[in-house]
C-alpha cells in the first residue's frame, strides 16, 4: 500500500506542483476572469452565510437553544420553523448555534493537520536525506490507514469530547498535508531562484519564508478549502457516532443521532441536521473547486 | 511479472509491521489506564485485585514484550480475548468479515456501474452545460453525508414500506435476494462518494485521452466514434480511475463503519466501534488492524492490476 499511496500520491503532486512564475499578471486576468465562475461564487456566498450564523448566533436565533417547554415533538410551525426536538428546544435555534461547532471544529482541526503537514513537509523536503526518509515512513503509515476508522479510534481513546475529535480529525489529515507540502517543496527547491539566493548568503530560515512559503500557497489555499469541508463531515461523523461533540452541546451529527430514535414520529428531525451538514460541506466544495480554478488548475483534489 | 508481485508482496511486510506498531503505541500511549478502565474507575478496587488483573492480560510486561507477544499471537492467527465476551477475536472477525467484504464489494460495483458511464457521457458531449451541470452533480455527491443518506433511507422505507432491515445477516450464498435486499441500501449510502469521484475522475481523463493522438489516428483510418470512444480511448482512461477506486476504499471502510452501526449489521466497522463503547482493548487492535489491512491489500491488489493494464509500470 505504501507503494500504492506513493504512486498515486505521486502523480497527484507532480499535479500539484504549481505555476509560480506563470506570473501576477497573468493570474491576476485569471482571477477576473474565472471569478465569474458562479460555483466558487456560490461556494463563497454559502460558506459566508454560514459563518455569519455561527458568528451571530445570539442575535439571530429566535430561541436559547438549550431551553426547553416548547414542547416535545412539535411539527414545524410558524412559531418553530423547524420544529422541536424531543426534549421540546426549538430546533432552529439548535441548528444555528450547531453552525458554530461544525465550523470551529472544522477550522481547528484543518489548522492543526496544516501546521504539522507544514513542519513535516517542509522540514522533509527542504533537508531531505535520512530526515526525509523517515518522517515520509511514518506519514506513510498513518496515510495508510482509512481515515475515518482511525479518526473513530484516537477519538474514542482520547475519550469522546469536541477538543478530542478536532485532535483526532487534526491527526488523521496531516499526512495528507505533509505529502503535498513536501512535494510542492520539492519542485520549489529545483528552482533557480532558490539556488540564487543560496549563493547569497540566506540563511535557511530566510529561504524559508522569503522563497518557499509564497510559492507553496496555491496549492496550500486549495487544500485546506477542500479539508475543511472533509473535516466538518468527519466531525459530523464522529458525533453521530457519539464520539465527537456531547450532548446537550448541539452538533448537526449529534442531532441526527438524537433524532434516529425519533425519526418515524418526527421525520424533520433527522431530515434538517442533515440538510446543514450538506449545505456547509458543499459550500467549501464549491469555494475549493473555484479556488481551484483561480489558483491553478492543475492541483487535483479529492 | 512474477519478480514484481514477489517484490510487492515482501513491501507489504514493513508496511504491516508499522501499522501494528502505531496501533500498538497509540493503545498504550493514549491516557487512560486499561485496568482503571475496566474497574470502571472503582476506588475501592484493591491495588491487589488490579495487579491481578494486568498480570491476567499481560499487562505488567515491558512494551516490547507486550508488542511482541501480541504480533507472534497474530502471525498464529491467534488474536486474543474479547475483555467483554470472553470469545475469541478471530472468531468475531471471521464472522463479520463477510459484511465488510460484501458492503465494500456492492459499494464498488455501484459506484463504478453508474459512474464510468456517466463520466464518459459528460466528457464526450462537450455541451458547456452538460459539462457544467455534471461537475454541480459531482460536487453535491461529494457533499452528501453517507450517514445521513443511510438515516433517511432507513426513515423512508419504514414510512412508505414498513420495511425494517432484518436483525441477523444473511448470506448471499444461501438467500441471494434477501441477502440483496439487506445490503444495497446500506451500500448505496456508502458508494455516493465513490460514484463522484469516478465520475469526476472518469470525465478528467476521457477529455484527456480524447485529445491524444491515437485517437485521431483511430478516427482517421474510419472506426466508429462508438468504438473509438469505448476501444482506445475509455481503455486507457480508466487506468487511472481504477488506482482511484483503490485509494477510495480506505474511505469505504470508514463509510461502512458508520453505515454498519446504522443498520445493525454485524460488519467489522460495527465490531471496532462496540469495542471502543465497551473499552474493549484487544477488540480495538485486532479489529483496526483488521480493517487497515484490507484496505493495504485491496491497494497491493489495484497496484498489481495497474501492472497488468498499464504494462509501462513494471519497467519502473
Amino acid at each position: 500500500m505504501a507503494q500504492g499511496a506513493e504512486n498515486t500520491v505521486a502523480a497527484a503532486t507532480r499535479a500539484v506542483v504549481l505555476a509560480p512564475d506563470v506570473a501576477g499578471r497573468v493570474r491576476k486576468s485569471r482571477f477576473r476572469r474565472e471569478w465569474r465562475n458562479p460555483i466558487g461564487l456560490v461556494g463563497a456566498a454559502i460558506v459566508l452565510f454560514t459563518v455569519v450564523l455561527a458568528v451571530c448566533a445570539p442575535i439571530i436565533s429566535p430561541y436559547v437553544p438549550s431551553a426547553q417547554g416548547y414542547g416535545r415533538l412539535v411539527e414545524p410551525n410558524a412559531a418553530h420553523w423547524m420544529g422541536t426536538d424531543e426534549l421540546g428546544r426549538d430546533q432552529l435555534s439548535r441548528i444555528i448555534y450547531g453552525a458554530r461547532v461544525s465550523l470551529q471544529v472544522g477550522a481547528v482541526s484543518v489548522v492543526l493537520a496544516l501546521v504539522a503537514g507544514l513542519l513535516i513537509g517542509v522540514a522533509a523536503g527542504f533537508y531531505r536525506g535520512w530526515l526525509d526518509d523517515w518522517l515520509m515512513r511514518v506519514v506513510d503509515i498513518v496515510f495508510a490507514f482509512p481515515g475515518l476508522v482511525l479518526a473513530i479510534v484516537i477519538a474514542g481513546l482520547l475519550g469522546p469530547s469536541r477538543t478530542n475529535a478536532m485532535i483526532a480529525i487534526g491527526i488523521v489529515y496531516a499526512p495528507a498535508f505533509a505529502r503535498v507540502i513536501r512535494g510542492s517543496v520539492l519542485s520549489v527547491m529545483a528552482e533557480s531562484y532558490v539556488e540564487a539566493a543560496r549563493v547569497v548568503g540566506a540563511s535557511d530560515v530566510r529561504i524559508m519564508l522569503r522563497h518557499l512559503l509564497p510559492n507553496i500557497m496555491a496549492p496550500i489555499i486549495v487544500l485546506t478549502t477542500v479539508y475543511l469541508s472533509t473535516a466538518i463531515l468527519s466531525e459530523a461523523s464522529l458525533s453521530f457516532l457519539g464520539l465527537g461533540t456531547q450532548p446537550p452541546e448541539p452538533s448537526w451529527g449529534g442531532m441526527l443521532n438524537a433524532a434516529r430514535r425519533f425519526m418515524e414520529l418526527a421525520p424533520w428531525l433527522a431530515i434538517f441536521p442533515g440538510c446543514a451538514i450538506m449545505l456547509v460541506v458543499l459550500g467549501f466544495n464549491f469555494l475549493g473547486d473555484g479556488l481551484r480554478d483561480i489558483l491553478d488548475p492543475r492541483i487535483r483534489t479529492p | 511479472m512474477g519478480k514484481y508481485v514477489l517484490r510487492r508482496l515482501l513491501l507489504l511486510i514493513p508496511t504491516l509491521i508499522g501499522m501494528s506498531l502505531l496501533i500498538f503505541v497509540m493503545l498504550r500511549l493514549l491516557p487512560g489506564d486499561v485496568v482503571d478502565l475496566m474497574t470502571g474507575g472503582d476506588i475501592a478496587a484493591s491495588a491487589e485485585a488490579k495487579q491481578a488483573l494486568r498480570q491476567a492480560f499481560g499487562l505488567d510486561k515491558p512494551l516490547p514484550v507486550q508488542y511482541i507477544e501480541w504480533v507472534a499471537g497474530l502471525a498464529r492467527g491467534d488474536l486474543g480475548l474479547s475483555l467483554r465476551s470472553r470469545e475469541p477475536i478471530s472468531g468475531v472477525l471471521m464472522r463479520a468479515l463477510p459484511v465488510t467484504l460484501e458492503l465494500t464489494l456492492l459499494a464498488i460495483i455501484i459506484g463504478t456501474i453508474t459512474a464510468v458511464p456517466l463520466g464518459v457521457l459528460s466528457a464526450t458531449k462537450p455541451d458547456a452545460a452538460i459539462d457544467y451541470w455534471s461537475r454541480i452533480a459531482g460536487l453535491i455527491g461529494l457533499s452528501l453525508p453517507n450517514f445521513w443518506l443511510a438515516t433517511l433511507a432507513l426513515l423512508f422505507t419504514s414510512l412508505w414500506f414498513r420495511w425494517v432491515p432484518p436483525i441477523n445477516y444473511i448470506s448471499p450464498f444461501a438467500d441471494p435476494i434477501g441477502n440483496l435486499q439487506q445490503m444495497l441500501i446500506p451500500a448505496f449510502a456508502i458508494a455516493l462518494h465513490l460514484m463522484a469521484i469516478v465520475m469526476r475522475m472518469t470525465r478528467t481523463m476521457m477529455l484527456e485521452v480524447l485529445r491524444q493522438d491515437y485517437v485521431r489516428t483511430a478516427r482517421a483510418k474510419g472506426a466508429g466514434e462508438r468504438l473509438v470512444v469505448y476501444r482506445h480511448a475509455l481503455r486507457n482512461a480508466l487506468i487511472p480511475v481504477v488506482s482511484v477506486i483503490g485509494f477510495q476504499v480506505g474511505a469505504l471502510m470508514g463509510g461502512s463503519a458508520i453505515v454498519e452501526v446504522i443498520f445493525g449489521l454485524n460488519g467489522v466497522g460495527n465490531t471496532l466501534v462496540q469495542g471502543i463503547f465497551n473499552r474493549d482493548y484487544p477488540l480495538i487492535q485486532a479489529s483496526a488492524l483488521f480493517l487497515a489491512t484490507i484496505f493495504v491489500v485491496v491497494n497491493l491488489v489495484v497496484d498489481l492490476l495497474y501492472g497488468y493494464l498499464d504494462p509501462r509500470v513494471k519497467l519502473a
